[in-house]
């Protein structure tokens, strides 16, 4: 494999409904600011670039069959290579790594990832049946499919074992709506307190409205080229910031569709397959999880996510690290819910498993500049969601993975002032970062680690 | 005092147009004014019936017609799984059939549901449960009565609970419910 740069990206408004426009124009929204952000025109492009992936969740919400090769036709890259990806709320992310496999392959020198959703062309539950039809139509949709109802018996469960507080899930609500004050591209912001997300209408217990990302109409496409790629768009006019972003760490991971059907595996055997470098190499840290299991905790039974650790487990390998908590300067990740957010703190080792309630309410997720009105115990150490999350960005779904790509992009180049006319959210000096997309009850689950070279 | 709404509910439906307001003349002007427009949103429904099979999971729903629970076993390893699962995932050997209707059963995780998807939305609030089994491996996704959905508890967790049946079978998984073992 060679290396991969992700050069560029853009992202189109995302917002509750895009009536103004069809799906292929709001692709280009943020595929023409990419492209505009390495000085290159759009026939230019055109002519350098090798192809594309595209990514869409559902294609219910548009009722359109081959949405992918209608937006290559608007983009004008027919008849270039291109094919469409899908994967449940992991949609981006998979279509990110996709991309990445066609440069790192020698497949593409150049090769775009743009997705997209229009959810706003079903009404509000209608497009929570849509989702839920992502669950097993025989034997999980028919007894009541609604996903947020799936992730709230996680949550009661994770509460049940670890003691964790809807309070402290309310604490990454409360970062992430702040945080997105800062960010232009966010479907909504709102200073609000934990006493509002807990007094905010109940959807399903514990989980209340401000616990829960919402629907959006969005796109958002990344740009990714080998160092021969990057030759080609410099000869052809091409501007690309420096330093670069190079993809350094790629992993995947998958878990059974029926959340019930899920293995409760014993302690050995999370050690030996599932445990972190950092976990396996801990005295404290094994004596910790023993009694856990003798309490009566099995793995990843429905409180956490294999699938998020074994993407994280691959990606960290991959890329070297051993440490993510202190070795990556931000993550990006699949706050559907405040609580997935708390899974998914565990699941890529930022905190050990059972603690990630105590973690959300430390401080060490938050921005070091911002005033979130909140008593935090411990400093800033990793940003996770500097962006707002999907909590507050909102979830076009196909679009979301990449979203967070285009946002550790620009982190990494350290250009958030450029891009949001608001430097609030760049977390100073960044040198890596990790994007995570995540799909139905933890089915499908990538990360990729991006680095800013030196 | 309960907070009053304050925005009237939204839904689709409306007048049937015949005609949209549009430049009479095909001027410069007027071409350029159409930029400048709203957009065209209009209604189309989609209604489709699927001829949907249970496959070699049928037995499971006509046990459920027949008031028993079955799970599917490993005849080898004994790995048992409370969904029917024609296959098993570590051998990959065929399974076979066991009844669990009176095996000891609790409630491993719930939630309620006070929204949920259009089809559901008139029977909010439900709760939704994952049943643990004495001897089975795996959950089961199922409802959960005799329980009030107002006053939700973790204390539910570990509740043991059995389970009751539809007697007009409607041939799906919510043929089967459970309850509080102490409801009986």
């Amino acid at each position: 494999m060679r290396p991969v740069y992700a050069i560029s990206g853009g992202v189109s408004k995302f917002a509750k409904a895009r009536p103004d426009k069809t799906f292929q124009a709001i692709i280009k929204e943020a595929y023409d600011y990419a492209i505009a952000d390495i000085g290159l025109d759009f026939p230019t492009f055109t002519r350098v670039v090798d192809g594309s992936v595209a990514s869409y969740f559902s294609d219910h919400f548009s009722r359109q069959l081959m949405a992918g090769i209608m937006a290559q036709d608007y983009l004008g890259l027919c008849p270039k290579p291109g094919h469409r990806v899908e994967g449940g709320g992991a949609t981006g992310g998979i279509c990110f790594q996709e991309a990445w496999k066609s440069v790192a392959s020698g497949h593409m020198d150049v090769c775009v990832a743009y997705g997209f959703e229009t959810m706003s062309h079903v009404e509000t539950w209608k497009g929570n049946e849509f989702i839920a039809l992502a669950s097993d139509v025989s034997l999980d949709y028919p007894v009541g499919g609604f996903y947020s109802g799936y992730y709230a018996m996680m949550v009661t469960r994770h509460m049940k074992e670890f003691g964790t507080t809807p309070e402290q899930l309310a604490h990454v609500s409360v970062k992430n709506y702040i945080n997105a004050f800062h960010n232009p591209y966010v479907q909504k912001s709102q200073r609000i307190t934990i006493e509002d997300v807990r007094n905010a209408p109940m959807v399903a217990w514990p989980l209340t409205r401000l616990d829960i990302c919402v629907m959006s109409d969005g796109a958002a496409v990344t740009i990714l080229c080998s160092e021969e790629g990057l030759k080609k768009l410099e000869a052809a006019g091409a501007k690309v910031a420096s330093p670069l972003v190079k993809v350094t760490g790629i992993g995947r991971g998958t878990d059974m569709m029926r959340m019930a059907d899920r293995p409760h595996m014993d302690y050995d055997f999370f050690m030996e397959n599932y445990a972190t470098e950092q976990e396996k190499s801990s005295d404290e840290t094994k004596a910790y999880y023993k009694k856990l299991w003798e309490h009566g905790t099995r793995y990843p039974g429905v409180h956490s996510f294999r699938a998020g650790r074994t993407a994280g487990n691959m990606a960290w390998k991959h890329a070297g690290i051993q440490d993510p908590l202190r070795e990556l300067d931000f993550v990006e990740l699949h706050d559907a819910y405040t609580s997935s957010e708390i899974q998914t703190y565990e699941d890529l080792g930022l905190c050990r498993y059972g603690e990630g309630g105590p973690f959300a309410e430390s401080g060490k997720t938050f921005l070091p500049n911002i005033d979130y009105g909140l008593k935090l115990k411990d400093k800033p150490v990793c940003a996770v969601n500097p962006s707002g999350g999907l909590i507050a960005c909102g979830h076009p779904v196909g679009a979301t993975g990449l979203m967070q790509g285009v946002f550790a992009i620009w982190q990494l180049q350290g250009t958030i002032q450029k891009h949001f006319r608001d430097d609030q959210l760049q977390v100073k000096d960044a040198k890596r970062g990790a994007i995570h997309s995540h799909a139905g009850t933890g089915t499908y689950v990538t990360v990729s680690v991006l680095e800013r070279e030196d | 005092m309960a907070k009053l709404p304050s925005q009237r509910e939204e839904t689709l439906g409306g007048y049937i147009v015949h005609g949209i307001p549009f430049p009479v003349s095909m001027d410069e002007e007027a071409l350029e004014f159409l930029k400048k427009m709203a957009p065209i949103q209009i209604e189309q429904e989609y209604k489709i019936t699927y001829l949907h099979s249970y496959g070699q999971d049928s037995p499971w729903f006509a046990a459920l017609t027949n008031k028993r629970l079955l799970a599917s076993r490993d005849p080898a390893s004994g790995y048992t799984t409370a969904n029917p699962r024609g296959h098993d995932m570590y051998s990959g050997n065929e399974t076979k059939w066991i009844d669990i209707t009176n095996v000891p059963a609790k409630v491993h995780a719930f939630t309620v549901c006070y929204f949920g998807s259009e089809e559901f939305l008139p029977e909010c609030p439900f709760v939704l449960a994952l049943i643990e089994f004495e001897g089975v491996n795996t959950l089961l996704l199922t409802r959960l009565m005799g329980v009030d959905p107002d006053a939700p508890s973790l204390d539910w967790i570990g509740m043991e609970v059995s389970p009751r049946f539809l007697r007009n079978s409607k041939l799906k998984p919510t043929d089967v419910y459970f309850i509080p073992n102490a409801a009986e």
